[in-house]
């Protein structure tokens, strides 16, 4: 038998079981068809006008790239933030992670939340705050001007500094998941051979991690090329692809030129995403499992612990300093003119953002499960199911994780403001169009846990439900779910949280009907309503704390289900 | 009773393609019969396993057929198919307890609630798992984790009851009085069963029939006694029990089945059951360490040098040297026989019923 004949063969094997399960079959062609049409073709219409310049196929958009300053410097402004940002951010993390991990840090818990909490707020409020802070009239502006002269808050070095504290916590996540992993006993091992306390952190500590530090930058380079909310309100005059893309579009309405900086946005954070995944990933040396290892050696030299820990308590300042900024300004009566306390602020923002909050919490609420399951379910698919097209079906799911937010953006209003063959109906001005984008742009996360928590499960479990005569799609209910709740529901918890907290997609897709309370807060600081801003974006976080809480609940009732993973992992 | 209950025909299993292409299973045929335990045996990586799990349809077949009870079911998922499987390591749905898991394949063919308790209850009671039912399987033993497995097979009365290596978590006292377990429980429902495992002693207590294994291809098939007696290549041989493999070539054929042999210039009558070799062919005679004797040296026998001894209460293992090959011999209740010394010279002599000629084969060591 010839090998093309057994692949061939193979092929048909596997078509005639998927056949025998028609249900499986149904739901991998639906499947296929959403991620074509809410994540590929949206992409596409953004290549596609890209390249037509007065209804011409034309590719002078990308030969201009280098001589036309309209792309070429917000391009050069964006990989510049990306990089500065990727670079103190992990510096940043990995302090943090290794003070975590491998210290006697006190008030460890403490240190950990403030680090991560910057995560479930919205983007851009650390901006905000930077400005009541540093701003024009910020309350810490005076002293400084004092101290390092005239400056301004807007531009690089603002924006440099708000997104160090909004995407460091990223970086510290994927670092602390990866000290943990390494296994102490290497490095009592070498200290036992005689090294030092800085060799052993710099042929034993640093080499193993490296893969976890590229990681962490490539992940931070990402988020800060892509991001919308901080620039949009603190680059000034430093013009990044971003907002540009957004201003060209909703400003211009010249959707080929805001096609095109999307599509210089697109490129970059693809080539890290796939840096990331496919080379760096494999040059790991620890799997990370989250399960910690034993204890280490702890008792470390007073010039390590200094910086280290100056470094975490100066971090956490600073976030405290910020977030506590906003609570401060949000019952101001006039910022910056009429200091006297008030709750005016709050009745204000409940008056004009009550329906953007309802809508935000309808969409949000709609989207959760659908993404969460949704997730599970691919993951599922990708990680137990054989069939044609799987690896692609993976690529697609996960391509979205890379992809800004404004290239996904400006793709939505392309491919849904009329008819199409893929989608028989205009999107655009429905709540639908904002629920998908939700959901497929928050699926990649859980589709990734989901897919790390069935790889510590044996299959031979689902394989038992399936031989006493379980089909695919019952075991998935009542055997995969239930095992993988916990990734479940951090998917959930991780969904609900980012479509709350959404901006750089939703703001193209929003409509007087349907309109996000994100949307409202950066609408308050373009009227310079600072103090509503800030009240509102604290309600925000009120709202995804809460949230958490509830979720969090749910997870310790089902605690039955939780504890099953000990018996498998 | 059905002599073909279960049919393997020209079953083929390759996985991968170009360099990395491993042939799992190179076409194996079987047919088991009804109410019968037959075992696959063979080392890891022989394709036990993959042959298992081709019957059980978590594998399609790269070509050939396979047959439950007449029908063929090579392209039938395995949620469809008559048989179920006891997993290596149990496969016990963590999230559920003792009795859910075990009523589980009943639930999903739609029994009543009532057949459900009837059927779970009982099957709880044949494996011994009374007052467990609501427990969860993590506060559950190795051993009684083992028995949920089996009752949550045996529940479904599958035509087909498959154990993949079920006894290889358990610590050694358990194994030996589970696979009696298991035995006692095949017997008793007469349930077709097949057992995979690379252990050979549990193999040979538990089986009405053995297949060996290696490289994806069937070696031999037969009952434990014929397997370990006429084992019909040195894989066999040396797979089954402890081996001695002497160079030596047939001088003639004396009758049908029996041929005398050249060893090292001494001559042996040997019964054969192949009748194939012929004369001046070069062979390996089998000689198992317990058909050796050993008496102090005397002339004109075939004799060699004590190198090792191996005291092991019921038993003493010797190493001796022999026309400078080694020869391992096994004296049983050593009290009863003269103890040889290191260095010492002895004459050793075979029990010719228990010698066996198999084809020679270079052997790579």
């Amino acid at each position: 038998m010839t090998k093309t004949n057994r692949k061939i063969q193979e092929i048909i094997g596997n078509l005639r079981l998927i056949w025998k399960e028609p249900l499986l079959f149904i739901s991998i062609l639906a499947i296929f068809y959403f991620l074509l049409t809410f994540v590929a073709f949206p992409i596409f219409q953004v290549f596609k006008t890209s390249m037509i310049i007065s209804k011409q196929l034309d590719f002078s958009n990308y030969l201009a790239i280098f001589s036309k300053r309209y792309y070429f410097q917000p391009f050069l402004n964006s990989m510049i933030l990306g990089i500065c940002t990727a670079t103190i951010g992990t510096t940043i993390g990995f302090i943090f992670a290794y003070a975590l991990t491998r210290t006697t840090l006190s008030f460890k818990n403490f240190f950990r939340l403030t680090a991560t909490f910057p995560i479930i707020s919205p983007p851009f409020v650390v901006a905000l705050a930077a400005i009541l802070l540093f701003g024009r009239a910020g309350s810490l502006t005076p002293i400084l001007t004092t101290i390092i002269g005239k400056y301004s808050i807007y531009g690089l070095g603002g924006l440099i500094l708000v997104e160090t504290i909004a995407y460091s916590p990223t970086a510290f996540l994927v670092l602390y998941g990866i000290l943990q992993a390494i296994d102490p006993a290497l490095e009592e091992a070498s200290m036992d051979l005689g090294a030092s306390r800085a060799k052993v952190f710099s042929t034993i500590t640093l080499p193993l991690s490296t893969p976890g530090i590229a990681s962490a930058w490539l992940l931070v380079f990402i988020q800060s090329m892509a991001d919308f909310g901080n620039p949009m309100v603190i680059s000034g005059n430093f013009r990044v692809l971003s907002v540009q893309a957004f201003l060209q579009i909703t400003g211009m309405y010249d959707l080929s030129r805001g096609s095109t900086l999307a599509i210089f946005l697109l490129l970059p954070t693809l080539t890290a995403f796939f840096l990331q995944k496919y080379w760096v990933s494999r040059k790991s040396y620890v799997t990370v499992t989250g399960k910690p290892t034993g204890a280490t050696i702890k008792r470390l030299e007073w010039y390590i612990k200094a910086p280290v820990y100056t470094c975490c308590v100066l971090f956490t300042g600073i976030v405290f300093l910020f977030y506590g900024m906003l609570v401060y300004g949000s019952f101001q009566t006039l910022w910056g003119v009429d200091a006297t306390l008030t709750l005016k602020n709050y009745v204000e923002m409940f008056q004009v953002g009550k329906d953007y909050l309802i809508d935000s919490l309808t969409l949000s609420t709609l989207a959760t499960p659908i993404t969460g399951l949704l997730g599970m379910f691919l993951a599922f698919l990708i990680v137990r199911k054989k069939f044609i097209g799987r690896g692609l079906m993976e690529f697609v799911s996960m391509l979205t994780f890379a992809v800004p937010g404004t290239v996904v953006g400006i793709g939505y209003i392309l491919a849904f403001n009329q008819k199409s063959i893929l989608f028989p109906s205009v999107l655009t001005g429905t709540a639908w169009i904002i629920i998908t984008l939700l959901i497929f742009r928050n699926m990649p996360v859980g589709v990734r846990s989901g897919i790390a928590a069935l790889q510590q499960i044996d299959p031979s479990i689902e394989e038992a439900s399936t031989d006493l005569g379980a089909d695919s799609n019952t075991t998935f209910r009542r055997i995969t779910l239930p095992m993988i709740a916990p990734a479940f529901f951090s998917g959930l918890a991780y969904s609900f949280v980012k479509a709350m907290t959404a901006i750089s997609a939703v703001i193209f897709v929003v409509s007087g009907k349907w309109n996000l309370i994100t949307v409202a807060v950066l609408g308050f600081v373009d009227n310079a309503a600072y103090a509503q801003a800030a009240a509102m974006s604290l309600l925000l976080i009120l709202i995804v704390m809460v949230a958490l809480g509830i979720i969090q609940l749910v997870v310790n009732r089902i605690g039955k289900g939780m504890r099953a993973i000990d018996i498998v992992g | 009773m059905k002599q073909d209950y279960l049919v393997l025909e020209n079953l083929v299993k390759i996985f991968g393609s170009g360099k990395d292409t491993i042939v799992a299973v190179n076409d194996v045929n079987l047919k088991v019969k009804e109410g019968e335990l037959f075992t696959l045996l063979g080392p890891s990586g022989c394709g036990k396993t993959t042959a298992l799990r081709m019957i059980a349809g978590f594998e399609i077949p790269t070509s050939g057929k396979v047959f439950i009870d007449g029908k063929e079911v090579s392209m039938t998922p395995p949620n469809q198919r008559p048989t179920t499987m006891v997993f290596q390591n149990y496969a016990l749905f963590p999230h559920m307890t003792v009795f859910e898991n075990i009523s589980y394949g009943l639930k999903i063919h739609r029994e009543s609630a009532q057949n459900i308790r009837k059927k779970t209850d009982k099957i709880i009671h044949l494996v011994g798992l009374e007052g467990l039912s609501e427990r969860s399987p993590a506060h559950l033993s190795g051993g009684q984790q083992q028995r949920v497995s089996l009752a949550r097979s045996l529940v479904m009365e599958p035509k087909v009851l498959l154990l993949d290596e079920p006894l290889s978590n358990l610590d050694a006292k358990l194994r030996v009085s589970t696979r009696l377990e298991i035995r006692r429980l095949q017997q008793r429902l007469g349930i077709t069963s097949v057992y995979v495992t690379h252990d050979q002693e549990e193999a040979m207590t538990l089986s009405d029939r053995v297949v060996i294994m290696n490289a994806g291809k069937i070696q031999q098939i037969g009952t434990p006694q014929e397997i370990y007696a006429h084992p019909v290549n040195y894989f066999v041989a040396d797979f089954i029990g402890k081996a001695n493999f002497l160079e030596g070539r047939v001088v003639s054929l004396v009758s049908k089945n029996k041929a005398e042999l050249d060893i090292s210039g001494r001559k042996f009558k040997v019964f054969t059951l192949k009748d194939s070799f012929s004369e001046g062919e070069k062979v390996f005679l089998l000689i198992r360490p317990e058909s050796v004797e050993l008496e102090p040296k005397k002339s004109n026998t075939l004799f060699g040098i004590v190198r090792q001894i191996i005291y092991l209460g019921s038993r003493m293992v010797y190493e001796i040297e022999i026309a400078k090959s080694p020869l391992t011999v096994e004296i049983t209740n050593p009290q009863e026989h003269k103890i040889f010394s290191k260095g010492e010279e002895v004459t050793v002599t075979f029990k010719e019923k228990s010698l066996h000629i198999i084809p020679y084969e270079e052997i790579k060591k």
